[in-house]
This record gives C-alpha cells, sequence and structure tokens, in this order.
C-alpha cells in the first residue's frame, strides 16, 4: 500500500516548532538586566539597583551569621572583633553605606519618576543619586581612616 | 559594493530550524562612508551567502521591519551606519522574541500583546464611499482597508497606530522584557496611553483598568531603554509614566463629570 499524500513538506512540523528567543546579556539565561554594556542610563540605574539591592541582603544576613557567633561564646566574638575591626575590613563599610545611600536615593528616584510626577528630570535625579551615595561613601571611609 | 572604501567584519548570527543550532558567522564586506547596516546584510546575501534571512522593506526608517541588534544596541538596520561602529560589527536578531530564521523573529508575540477588548490605537469608522468621489485621503483610507481587512467585512475599523511603527525594538530593549514574557511591553501601553489623549468613544477607565493590570504599566522598571530604543520618538517609557500618573493621581469618569 502506498503513503498517504499529504500537502505537508519535508520537515513541516520541526519548523513550526518555536525558535530560541535570543537575550541580551551573558549565557543563555533571560539576565538582559545584567548585562551593563550597549544600556542607556536608566538601564545602569536599574543593574546598580538590582546590585546594591543584593549586596544588602547579602550584608542582611552576613550580619545575622556574625551575631550568631554570640551564641559560641565570648572566646570566639572577641577574635571576631578583632579582625572586622582592623581598618582594611571597616573600609568595607564605606562601600556598604555607599550601596545603602545609592539603594535608598534611586528608590525614591523609582518612586517619583515611576508615578509620574517628575519624569523629565529622571537623569538629573539619577545622577543626584550617584552623587550623594558617592559623597557619603567617601565621607564614611575618611572617618574610618581617621581622617575626620 | 559601489564607492566602497574599507572593509568591515560582519559577525553576524545564525540560525536555522531543523539545521543545528545557533552560531554566528563572519564575513569581510566592503563599505563605503554611507554604507548602512542593512546595505553590508544585503552585499552578504548577494555575494557571500544566499541563505541569509533578513527582513526589510522601505529602506527608510518607516515600515518598522528591519530592526535587529547592531552592537547589543537595537536598531533599524536601514539607516544604522556602518560607518559609526568599529572594525567588527555584531549583527543578532531582536532579543525577547522568537527567532525564525538567523536576523528573522516571529513578530505575533509582539503585536499578541496589544490589547483586543477594545479598539485600542484608533479608528476612523466606516469605510468611505469611493465610488460617489470622497476626497483622497478617504480613497487612501478604503485602499488601504481593501489591503489589510479584506477578510473582515465592510464596516471593520481601520486601526493604525500613532508615531509607533511597531518595529519591536523596544521590547527586545527593554530590560524586563528580558525576565518576564507575560510583560505587556512598551509598544502597547505606550498605545493606551495615545488613547487616553484621544479616546474616540472609547472609555478611559476600561484602557487604565488594561494598563493597570500586574503585567501593565507597574511590571516596568524605569529603566527608560525604550525610549532610547525608540526609532520614531514614540517615547514609550514616558507615556507609561503618564499612564502610572493618571493611575495614581488621575479622576475617575464620574469625578470629571461631576467637576465639570
Amino acid at each position: 500500500m502506498s503513503e498517504p499524500v499529504t500537502n505537508r513538506l519535508p520537515g513541516s512540523a520541526e519548523r513550526a516548532l518555536p525558535g530560541p528567543i535570543h537575550h541580551k546579556g551573558p549565557g543563555r539565561a533571560a539576565s538582559g538586566w545584567l548585562e551593563p554594556r550597549h544600556r542607556g542610563l536608566g538601564g545602569r540605574a536599574l543593574a546598580l539597583h538590582r546590585l546594591t539591592g543584593l549586596v544588602i541582603v547579602l550584608y542582611l544576613y552576613l550580619h545575622l551569621a556574625v551575631l550568631s557567633m554570640l551564641l559560641v561564646g565570648r572566646s570566639s566574638w572577641s577574635s571576631f572583633l578583632s579582625l572586622v575591626t582592623a581598618k582594611g575590613f571597616l573600609a568595607l563599610e564605606a562601600v556598604l553605606i555607599a550601596a545603602v545611600a545609592f539603594h535608598g536615593l534611586n528608590g525614591i528616584r523609582v518612586a517619583l519618576v515611576g508615578s509620574g510626577v517628575v519624569v523629565s528630570r529622571e537623569r538629573v535625579l539619577f545622577w543626584s543619586a550617584i552623587t550623594l551615595a558617592g559623597a557619603a561613601g567617601v565621607f564614611a571611609l575618611l572617618h574610618i581612616l581617621g581622617a575626620l | 559594493m559601489t564607492g566602497a572604501v574599507d572593509t568591515r567584519r560582519f559577525r553576524v548570527y545564525r540560525y536555522k530550524r531543523g539545521n543545528g543550532g545557533e552560531r554566528f558567522d563572519e564575513f569581510d564586506v566592503p563599505v563605503g562612508p554611507h554604507t548602512t547596516v542593512l546595505d553590508a546584510l544585503r552585499w552578504i546575501q548577494q555575494h557571500r551567502d544566499p541563505s541569509l534571512a533578513l527582513r526589510h522593506s522601505c529602506l527608510h526608517a518607516s515600515c518598522g521591519t528591519c530592526g535587529i541588534q547592531v552592537d547589543g544596541r537595537e536598531e533599524l538596520a536601514c539607516v544604522c551606519a556602518v560607518a559609526d561602529h568599529g572594525e567588527a560589527v555584531t549583527v543578532e536578531p531582536l532579543a525577547n522574541l522568537p527567532i525564525l530564521a538567523d536576523l528573522v523573529v516571529e513578530m505575533t508575540g509582539f503585536f499578541e500583546r496589544f490589547p483586543h477588548e477594545h479598539p485600542i490605537i484608533r479608528s476612523s469608522g466606516p469605510p468611505p464611499d469611493v465610488e460617489h468621489g470622497e476626497h483622497m485621503e478617504a480613497r487612501h483610507a478604503q485602499v488601504l482597508l481593501h489591503h489589510h481587512h479584506r477578510a473582515a467585512p465592510l464596516g471593520a475599523d481601520f486601526m493604525r497606530l500613532e508615531d509607533c511603527i511597531e518595529c519591536g525594538l523596544c521590547l527586545s530593549a527593554c530590560p524586563v522584557a528580558a525576565t518576564s514574557h507575560e510583560y505587556v511591553g512598551p509598544a502597547a501601553l505606550a498605545a493606551a496611553e495615545r488613547l487616553l489623549e484621544e479616546p474616540r468613544g472609547v472609555r478611559r477607565e476600561d484602557v487604565l483598568a488594561w494598563a493597570g493590570r500586574l503585567e501593565g504599566v507597574w511590571r516596568c522598571h524605569v529603566g527608560f531603554e525604550c525610549t532610547q530604543a525608540c526609532p520614531a520618538d514614540a517615547i514609550p517609557a514616558e507615556r507609561i509614566m503618564a499612564l502610572r500618573r493618571e493611575l495614581t493621581f488621575g479622576r475617575s469618569e464620574q469625578e470629571r463629570e461631576d467637576h465639570e
């Protein structure tokens, strides 16, 4: 018995399958927001906001983990304190302060722009947030190093 | 290529269904000072690889069909000058839409994001009667109706977007669309905002209810990439923010009537 005649061309079923979806950014994951190249100011602000948010969340868990050392005993806590009160380690706190400041200030920017209040000022607000966050970080660093 | 003074290396994304996976092919292309990326891709098609799939039509940034990524940024290939790029130019299809072949993406998903519940965009009403000597604009509308809505009954609305050329560049550039395929996207939201400006019988509250859904304006993360990518200056991000302002501070239709 001969094969039934159909109008389907060879490979029709294969061609009917959806093709891949191209994404920006590294790898095949849908991580387009993390791609810093070829982005505008707003896209970079979004990426920085998310990254600083991750830094803050990581710090929170680190902070809780460190506090839990109190349960181990006085000696472990004291040895840990000698490590984290070193100036080199404390200097990292300047980065944390800058990250917290940027995240908070940019959050205000997003709220103001995102509710349609000051849409035309979004770039000015971004650079203001960067400037103030940078100043907070520098001030904190100088304070930690004892220059202030 | 006529008037070619230089050679650039094009790194072109390739994908054919049922013919292996994704890859990049490289081509050395002669270019002149006014060569566009579309010129270069057509040269590749004509002189190096006729199987290269690309889509284009008007050649002057009007039809929106030749949207691609050039060195990671969304561009209309027909007006993207090669001279503005480096020695090596990477060409990829638009992001966040399924690829049909090489540089051609399936746009159905883009158009499906527009609301079908009400005649968003705009409507010109019933087609004019060309038999009785209507003016030229009316004739033009009738011709377009005949071509685009041949299957539709006479009287179907003639619809088109204002400003937007429906190229899909905004959706490709949007960092939110990269992680949420349910997101309505900038072009459809901009069209909704345009409808608020000129409702033409559509209830404002219907439009706002559509735009105010979870996957509507509130999914936008204020990246402004859509406005940056838009080749038609339709300012989708600003229109999304205007919708949000309306949703946040705007008056309802009843309040407007009471106020008036």
